[in-house]
């Protein structure tokens, strides 16, 4: 299982906070992982298409291009606005 | 060299911050920063809510202060970010950096600010007179991290 996390206004526009999803011990692509959200509905569609989303995999930012495996923590977020 | 990373509701207190920096025998510099909930000019802020991730936040503040360590020769580095509800004029972010001299504690702390602006995981939600709306990132932020790269 991979475990899957959202966060602030991307959390509330999808209307979920955690997703798992089965890899079935494969590894994949970030690329993947959004293509198999964004295929769940036209909300996540559109959402998960947004060019300025940013994606952490084991809480590290890294690019589309990054891989994930089973018990890996992969997020998404908007860009960030502390400070 | 010394880092202090905290991620908490709770408000913080200037003076002891400083004082903590203080300590240290090779600092002959303190610069520090405070970040506040300021007033909108469009409409009435009500308060806002930092949401971040839990464990990610931690880990990049860390890794920006290790950073800033790495470039310029420092004493001590402190980094405090609040979370939750906050009211208007309530503190939101303390850096504080110690050096032997000015400089380069003028230049961390500013380091540290641009870089929590773009790298750590924090989200503000403004409740306003008008409605709830999360904050939108500025371009201006991104290009802050030029100068440093």
């Amino acid at each position: 299982m991979i475990k899957i996390l959202f966060f602030a206004a991307l959390r509330e526009r999808l209307d979920c906070e955690q997703y798992l999803l089965s890899c079935e011990g494969n590894t994949l692509d970030v690329a993947s992982v959004l293509s198999q959200l964004q295929s769940r509905c036209q909300n996540w569609q559109q959402e998960l298409s947004r060019t300025d989303l940013l994606c952490a995999v084991n809480q590290q930012l890294v690019p589309l291009t990054a891989s994930v495996q089973d018990g890996d923590e992969l997020a998404f977020f908007p860009p960030v606005t502390g400070g | 060299m010394s880092i202090f990373v905290a991620v908490q509701s709770d408000d913080f207190c200037l003076a002891s911050e400083y004082h903590e920096l203080r300590r240290n025998p090779a600092c002959g510099a303190i610069v520090t920063f405070s970040g506040l909930v300021r007033e909108l000019h469009d409409t009435v802020l009500h308060g806002m809510t930092l949401e971040h991730y839990p464990g990610m936040t931690e880990q990049a503040l860390n890794r920006i202060a290790t950073d800033a360590l790495n470039h310029w020769q420092l004493a001590a580095v402190h980094i405090i970010h609040r979370v939750g509800r906050l009211k208007p004029n309530e503190q939101i972010v303390f850096v504080g950096v110690a050096s032997a001299h000015r400089a380069a504690a003028f230049a961390a702390c500013e380091f540290i600010m641009d870089y929590l602006k773009n790298r750590a995981p924090f989200w503000k939600k403004e409740h306003t007179a008008t409605g709830d709306y999360w904050v939108e990132a500025k371009a201006s932020d991104q290009q802050a991290l030029a100068r440093w790269e």
